[in-house]
């Protein structure tokens, strides 16, 4: 095996182990931090896809800001030394059966197709190709979903502080009259 | 220069985190950790778009861009969640799905 491949084993167990630990883990902040290996392994396999842009956003945004962010809300709320309860047997194994019927379902369906890859020559993905297409408003820009995504996060910032700050609006506004 | 690992072990992996993100979605009872089981299922469905990107498409961005936009929401998701989880401790002191169970009061 190449290196990649090893790399890439690495990756896919880190991922799947760090899944499982994240949704079954009875302590809060371990879960979070098994979240934050899984996020981590991820900018791996982008590396290995040769996106490195995306990868370094992925570990800036994904594992250095919701994670974070995450941390801070679990702190805020929760009992660190608290243990969530035993999940019941009957919601378990109903549960495991539901994900484990789609993911067989979709496993086989991938096994099954066969994938016709285009035959047009690979494109280098430099940050001089990534700005060009973001701010294009030609065929192959997106400077359309770009805009859209900057009303987004300035909607999602107002609404957090508006939502999070001391004592709701609706009663202040009762209480002004 | 993709040799040596076919699209399909990429297309397997993603699903099952995307699965085991679905049993987290589906067990848990605390807002912080359901809300972690959707961070996992977005991201499984970002490492699909990459891979069919990088091999069935690579002389185009299109996957590249939309995982790009699928992060930005994620991000904003994840502020406007935990500002309402950490309202909703607030009122009821606890952010146990089965104990908010009031609209209004």
């Amino acid at each position: 095996m190449e290196g990649k491949q090893i790399m890439f084993v690495i990756f896919a167990i880190v991922i799947v182990v760090f899944s499982i630990f994240t949704v079954t883990s009875r302590k809060i902040l371990r879960a979070a931090v098994s979240l934050l290996m899984v996020l981590i392994a991820t900018a791996g396999l982008y590396f290995i896809l040769n996106y490195q842009f995306l990868a370094a956003v992925q570990l800036t945004l994904y594992a250095g800001g919701i994670v974070v962010l995450i941390i801070f809300s679990i702190l805020l709320t929760s009992q660190l030394d608290h243990k969530f309860e035993v999940v019941e047997l009957k919601k378990t194994i109903f549960s495991a059966l539901a994900a484990l019927a789609g993911f067989i379902v979709v496993a086989t369906t991938i096994l099954k197709h066969t994938f016709e890859a285009d035959t047009a020559a690979a494109l280098e993905v430099n940050m001089e190709v990534i700005g060009k297409s973001l701010l294009n408003t030609g065929a192959d820009g997106y400077v359309l979903p770009f805009e859209l995504i900057s009303v987004l996060l300035v909607a999602a910032m107002i609404g957090a502080i508006v939502i999070a700050k001391k004592g709701s609006p609706v009663k202040e506004e009762k209480s002004n009259k | 220069m993709n040799q040596g690992i076919p699209l399909e072990y990429y297309l397997i992996l993603a699903s099952a985190m995307f699965f085991i993100g679905v049993y987290g979605f589906l067990t848990r009872r605390n807002l912080i950790t359901i809300l972690m089981s959707v961070e996992l299922i977005l991201n499984s469905v970002n490492i699909n778009f990459l891979a069919f990107n990088r091999y069935l498409f690579p002389g185009k961005l299109d996957g590249h861009f939309f995982s790009l936009f699928v992060i930005a929401v994620a991000a904003a998701e994840a502020a406007v969640a935990i500002a309402i989880i950490i309202n909703i401790y607030r009122r009821f002191t606890t952010i146990n799905v089965e104990d908010v169970n009031s609209l209004k009061y």
